[in-house]
C-alpha cells in the first residue's frame, strides 16, 4: 500500500486529543524550584542599584541573582555574519543599562512558582530613565545612541540587487512609489516559551528541557554560554506546542536556567507567561519602505526598488539581521523583473528583538512586489491579474534567474492563476462587483501570486549549516525507528516521515517510530523552521533507507543464495527470479550455527525459502550468524542530506470582500487559494498548513499589531489588546493545488509551512483597497481597522 | 491559612489542603497531576485551561480550586469513556483538527459543551461557539470539520 499522497491520519493524535502529551510544564522533577524574572519596566534607563535584600527573606525563596552574578555566562548569540555587523554584547541578565521592557534584570528562585512570583516584587530596582528611541527612522537620524560603545543606531546598511536600476526606472513609461508598513507582529505559539534544567554534579551532566524548534543547535550554544562540555549537555524537546520561529532560537533564560541548575544542583523550572511572551519573545516584521516601481504601459514592469528601514530592536538575536537580507532575495516575486534594488537601514531601537516570524522576511517581500502589481494595474487602469500574466516568466523558463540572485527552481505560475481563476470564477466576481457597486455596496477583489523560498538551505547559504540529518534502524523484531534532526513542533512529520519510510521500506505504517528532539538520542541534526523540514529532513530519511536496504539486500542475498542483482524488492520482501530460486533450491543447505541459549532471539527460517522480509533480514543481520564475509552487523543507516538549492513554492491566493458602510468592517465573501508545494506527502497536513498560514497573514492584515507606545511601553501586553484571530473572524478557505515537483530533492517537495502566511496578506490588503477604489484609495497599511476603513467612507 | 476542599474530578472524590489562591488549573495540573489541561495566558482569553464544571465550561486559569469546592470536574483527562474517545476527540483526529496540540484539550472540552446545548450546530454556530478558545495552528477550518464529525456522530 502507498502512503505518500494518502490523507493519513496522525500517529502523533490519540495523546494529544486525550492531554496525555508532554509539554515542558508537563515534566515534574522532585526538588524542582521554580524561576520568576525581575523584567525591566523602562525602555531605556541606566541601573543605579538593586537590592535583593527583602526578596531574599521571603518565604521559600532560595536564591535571587543578578547581572552581576552572571557576568561569567556568555552573551545571547547572534548566528549573522554579515560584514561590518554591529553586535551589541547581550547579556543573559541586564548590566549597568536596560534597552527594551521586559528584559531580564534579576532571576528570583524559590520552592514554588507562587513564592518565586511573590519575591519578584520585593527586588528593588532603582532606575535612571533616559530617552527612548522608539520609532526605527529616528532611530537612523541620530540622536539617542542606545548602545554606547557604538557611534549610532545602525547596525547595518545594505544595497543589494542586480541590473541598472536607475537605468530601468529613468526607462519606464511610469514610475509608481508608495510607502508601505510592515507592523511588529507577536508569533504567539498558543504554548509559551518554558525550560527545564537538572544538573547532576557527580556525572558533571545537565539536561536541558526547552520548548525549541532547534534542540542540537541550541545544545552547541548553551554549551558555549553555560561553559560546559557539549557532551555533558542533553537538550530535549519534549511536545512543543508551536513556534512560528518564535523558537527557533537561543534564548536568555535558556542559558540562566542551566546555569542556576548547576549553581543550586536542583532541578529548576520557569515557565514563561503570557505577558513575558509578548515582551520578551521575539516579534516578527517590523519594518517600514518606499517602494519605487517602473512599468512600460502595456504593463510591463522594467524595474523595481526598496528603500526600507528595519526596526531591528534593542539586540540581535539569533537570526535578526538576516530577515531584511531575505526580503531583499525575493522582491523578484513571482515575476521577470530585469532591474531590482534594495536598500537596507537596519537600526536599533528600544524595544524586543525581531526575527524569524512564519515566513521570516518573505511576507515583507511579497507584500512589495503583490502591493506594487496592484499600483501598476491602478495606474494603468488594467486588471491586476491581467499584469500579473504579463510578467511571470513561462513554465519552460525555468531554472528561472532573478535579479536578486536566485535561481527558482521549476514553477507554473500561469497554470495556477489559471486555476484560482477559474475555481472562484473571477469573470463572473468582477461581472459581480460592478453590480454591487450600482447598488451602492462597497466590494473588493485581491488577488496574490506569490512565490517563496523554501527547504532552507544549501550550507552556503546558511549561518550554521542548511543539511539535514536522519538515522533509520530496522530493529531485530523488525520494529523500524527513525530518527530525525529536524525537530517538529506540530508539523506532523511523525506520520509523514512514516508515510515516506513505510513506502519505502514496504512495511506498515504502524511498525515505523519517528524519535526527535533528544540530543543524546538523535544525531546531530539542524531543526525544523524555514519550511525545510520534509524537503531537507525528509529526503535524509528517504536517502538513509535507501542506504540501509543496499546492505540488506546484500545480506538478503546471501541468505537466499544468489547475486543481488537479481534479487527484486517489492511490499518489503526481497524475491529470488525464479531462475535464480531454482538454483537456490540445488545449494548445501544451510546449517545453524550452535545451540541458541534459552531466551535467544528466534533464528529466521531461512531454508529452501526464495524470499523474505526487510524485517526479516534485520533479524538476521542482529543474530549476525550467516552475513555475507566483511559485513557489518546490525542494520541501521545515517544520512546527511546537503541540498543544492532552496525550493521555491508558489501559488494564486483570490479573495472578495465586502465592507459594512456603517462599522467599517470587511467581510469575507470568498477565499480560493492554489497552492503548489511540489509533491505533497500528506494532503491533510498540508491543508492544515495552508489554512492556518493562511489565518496567520489574515491576523496580519486584519487585526495584529505589537504597538509601543513613544516611551517604548509595551501596549499591546495581552490578548485583551494583542489581536489573534478567533473562529468566527476567518472566512471558509477553498483549496486546491497544482504540483510541480521540484528538482531539488528526490521527493520533489517545495515545502508548505509558510506560504500561507506569504501568499495570503497582500491577496486580503488588495481586496480591502480594490473595494475602497471608488474613494480615491490605492494603499492602506496594516492592519486593516474598520475605523480607518469607517473614516475613509465617511469623509471622502 | 489553607482551607480544605472536596471536589469530585473525571468522576475520582478528592479532598486536598489548598492555599486560598491557588488557580483551579494549578490545582489540576500541580496536586492532581492531570497535565492535559494547560495554560495559554493567564487571563481567560485563549481557553487553553478549559474544564467542565458542572457541566459548564469554564477557564479553569480565573478560577480559584476553592470555588470548586464540591463541585464536579471534567478534565481532558475524562473525556473518553471506558477507552473509547469522545466523539468531539475523534473528531478531531479524523480531521487533522490539530497540530502543536496545545489549545486542543482545551478546545475539545468547549467543544463538547457547545454540541451539549446544540446537538446540530452550523457552522456559524460553531465557531461562534468556539470564539472564547484560541488556536493559532490550524485556522480553525479543520476544527469546525471535526466538530461537525463529532455532531454528526453523536446524532
Amino acid at each position: 500500500m502507498a502512503y505518500v499522497g494518502q490523507r493519513i491520519k496522525r500517529t502523533e493524535d490519540p495523546r494529544l486529543v486525550k492531554g496525555l502529551a508532554h509539554y515542558v510544564d508537563d515534566i515534574k522533577l522532585p526538588d524542582t524550584l521554580h524561576v520568576a524574572f525581575v523584567r525591566s519596566v523602562y525602555a531605556h534607563a541606566r541601573i543605579k542599584s538593586i537590592d535583593t535584600s527583602a526578596a531574599l527573606q521571603a518565604p521559600g525563596v532560595v536564591a535571587v541573582y543578578t547581572g552581576k552574578d552572571v557576568a561569567g555566562v556568555g552573551p545571547v548569540p547572534c548566528a549573522s555574519a554579515l560584514p561590518d555587523l554591529k553586535v551589541p554584547d547581550y547579556r543573559v541578565l541586564a548590566q549597568q543599562k536596560v534597552v527594551f521592557v521586559g528584559q531580564p534584570v534579576a532571576a528570583v528562585v524559590a520552592t514554588d512558582r507562587y513564592a518565586a512570583r511573590d519575591a519578584v516584587d520585593l527586588v528593588a530596582v532603582d532606575y535612571e530613565e533616559l530617552t527612548p528611541v522608539v520609532d526605527v527612522e529616528a532611530a537612523a537620524a541620530g540622536g539617542t545612541v542606545i548602545h554606547e560603545t557604538f557611534a549610532d543606531n545602525i547596525a547595518y546598511k545594505l544595497t543589494a540587487g542586480e541590473g541598472d536600476i536607475a537605468a530601468a526606472l529613468a526607462a519606464s513609461d511610469r514610475v509608481i512609489t508608495q510607502r508601505v508598513l510592515h507592523q511588529r507582529l507577536a508569533p504567539i505559539a498558543m504554548e509559551p516559551r518554558g525550560v527545564l534544567a537538572r544538573y547532576f554534579p557527580g556525572e558533571h551532566e545537565l539536561t536541558i528541557w526547552s520548548s525549541t524548534q532547534i534542540p542540537h543547535l541550541l545544545r552547541t550554544q548553551l554549551a558555549l554560554m553555560i561553559g560546559i562540555a557539549e557532551n555533558k549537555l542533553r537538550v530535549i524537546t519534549p511536545e512543543v506546542g508551536g513556534g512560528f520561529g518564535s523558537k527557533l532560537n537561543v534564548y536568555a533564560e535558556e542559558a540562566l536556567l542551566g546555569w542556576i541548575s548547576m549553581q543550586l544542583a536542583r532541578p529548576v523550572k520557569w515557565i514563561e507567561s503570557r505577558r513575558e511572551n509578548i515582551q520578551a519573545t521575539i516579534h516578527g516584521r517590523g519594518q517600514v519602505g518606499d517602494i519605487e516601481i517602473g512599468c512600460k504601459n502595456d504593463g510591463t514592469v522594467t524595474g523595481l526598488r526598496y528603500n526600507v528601514f528595519a526596526d531591528l530592536g534593542a539586540y540581535h538575536q539569533l537570526l535578526t539581521p538576516q530577515i531584511p537580507i531575505l526580503t531583499g532575495l525575493m522582491l523578484s516575486g513571482a515575476y521577470r523583473i530585469p532591474a531590482i534594488q534594495i536598500n537596507v537601514t537596519a537600526c536599533f531601537t528600544n524595544k524586543m528583538a525581531t526575527d524569524a516570524y512564519r515566513g521570516a522576511g518573505r511576507p515583507e517581500a511579497t507584500y512589495v512586489v503583490e502591493r506594487a502589481m496592484d499600483l501598476v494595474a491602478a495606474e494603468l487602469g488594467m486588471d491586476p491579474a491581467d499584469v500579473r500574466r504579463r510578467n511571470f516568466p513561462a513554465a519552460t523558463d525555468f531554472p528561472f534567474h532573478t535579479a536578486t540572485g536566485l535561481e527558482y527552481d521549476s514553477g507554473n505560475y500561469q497554470a495556477a492563476l489559471d486555476k484560482a481563476v477559474g475555481l472562484i470564477n473571477y469573470a463572473k466576481l468582477r461581472e459581480e462587483q460592478k453590480a454591487a457597486r450600482a447598488e451602492g455596496r462597497i466590494v473588493g477583489v485581491g488577488i496574490s501570486t506569490y512565490v517563496e523560498i523554501c527547504a532552507l538551505g544549501p550550507s552556503q547559504a546558511m549561518p550554521a549549516g542548511g543539511w539535514e540529518s536522519a538515522t533509520v534502524r530496522i530493529e531485530p523484531t523488525g520494529k523500524v525507528t527513525i530518527m530525525t534532526g529536524a525537530s517538529p513542533h506540530g508539523q506532523g512529520q511523525e506520520t509523514s516521515f512514516a508515510q515516506i519510510a513505510a513506502d519505502e521500506l514496504g512495511v506498515d505504517l504502524n511498525d515505523i517510530t519517528v524519535i526527535h528532539g533528544d540530543t543524546s538520542i538523535v544525531q546531530y541534526g539542524i531543526g525544523t523552521f524555514g519550511s525545510r523540514a520534509t524537503a531537507v529532513g525528509g529526503t535524509a530519511v528517504l536517502v538513509a533507507i535507501q542506504k540501509l536496504k543496499e546492505k540488506a539486500s546484500k545480506i538478503a542475498a546471501h541468505i537466499l543464495k544468489c547475486d543481488a542483482s537479481r534479487l527484486s524488492f517489492s511490499g518489503g520482501c526481497y524475491s529470488v527470479s525464479a531462475a535464480q530460486a531454482a538454483a537456490a533450491g540445488d545449494s548445501e543447505p544451510v546449517v545453524p550455527v550452535g545451540q541458541a541459549p534459552a531466551g535467544a532471539l528466534p533464528e529466521p527460517e531461512t531454508q529452501g525459502k526464495t524470499s523474505m522480509t526487510i524485517q526479516e533480514v534485520a533479524l538476521a543481520a542482529h543474530i549476525a550468524k550467516e552475513l555475507p564475509p566483511d559485513t557489518e552487523p546490525g542494520l541501521s543507516a545515517t544520512y546527511f542530506f546537503e541540498p543544492k538549492n532552496f525550493t521555491f513554492p508558489f501559488g494564486t491566493h483570490i479573495v472578495s470582500v465586502e465592507i459594512d458602510r456603517d462599522t467599517g468592517e470587511a467581510k469575507f465573501l470568498r477565499y480560493v487559494a492554489v497552492d503548489d508545494c511540489g509533491k505533497v506527502i500528506n494532503p491533510m497536513l498540508v491543508d492544515g498548513q495552508i489554512h492556518g498560514g493562511i489565518v496567520q497573514a489574515l491576523g496580519q492584515a486584519m487585526f495584529e499589531e505589537v504597538v509601543y507606545d513613544d516611551q517604548g511601553q509595551l501596549v499591546t501586553g495581552t490578548f485583551m489588546d494583542y489581536a489573534v484571530p478567533r473562529a468566527s473572524q476567518v472566512p471558509w478557505m477553498e483549496l486546491d493545488r497544482t504540483e510541480t515537483p521540484s528538482p531539488v530533492n528526490p521527493l520533489g517537495v517545495k515545502g508548505v509551512g509558510e506560504a500561507g502566511t506569504i501568499g495570503a496578506t497582500p491577496a486580503i490588503v488588495g481586496a480591502v483597497v480594490d473595494a475602497l477604489a471608488p474613494f480615491g484609495v490605492k494603499h492602506l497599511d496594516m492592519p486593516l481597522k474598520p475605523e480607518n476603513i469607517w473614516r475613509i467612507i465617511n469623509t471622502r | 491559612m489553607k482551607r480544605t476542599i472536596s471536589l469530585t474530578v473525571n468522576g475520582v472524590a478528592q479532598q486536598h489542603e489548598v492555599e486560598p489562591r491557588l488557580l483551579l488549573v494549578h490545582y489540576l495540573r500541580d496536586v492532581l497531576d492531570l497535565t492535559g489541561t494547560h495554560v495559554g495566558c493567564e487571563t481567560s482569553l485563549c481557553g487553553a485551561c478549559t474544564v467542565l464544571l458542572d457541566g459548564q465550561a469554564v477557564k479553569s486559569c480565573t478560577m480559584f480550586a476553592v470555588q470548586a469546592d464540591g463541585a464536579k470536574v471534567t478534565t481532558i483527562e475524562g473525556l473518553a469513556k471506558n477507552g473509547d474517545l469522545h466523539p468531539v476527540q475523534e473528531g478531531f483526529w479524523e480531521r487533522h483538527g490539530l497540530q502543536c496540540g496545545y489549545c486542543t484539550p482545551g478546545m475539545i472540552m468547549t467543544g463538547a459543551q457547545l454540541l451539549d446545548r446544540n446537538a446540530n450546530p452550523s457552522r456559524d454556530e460553531i465557531r461562534h461557539g468556539l470564539e472564547g478558545n484560541l488556536c493559532r495552528c490550524t485556522g480553525y477550518q479543520h476544527i469546525v470539520e471535526a466538530m461537525e464529525y463529532a455532531a454528526q456522530k453523536l446524532s
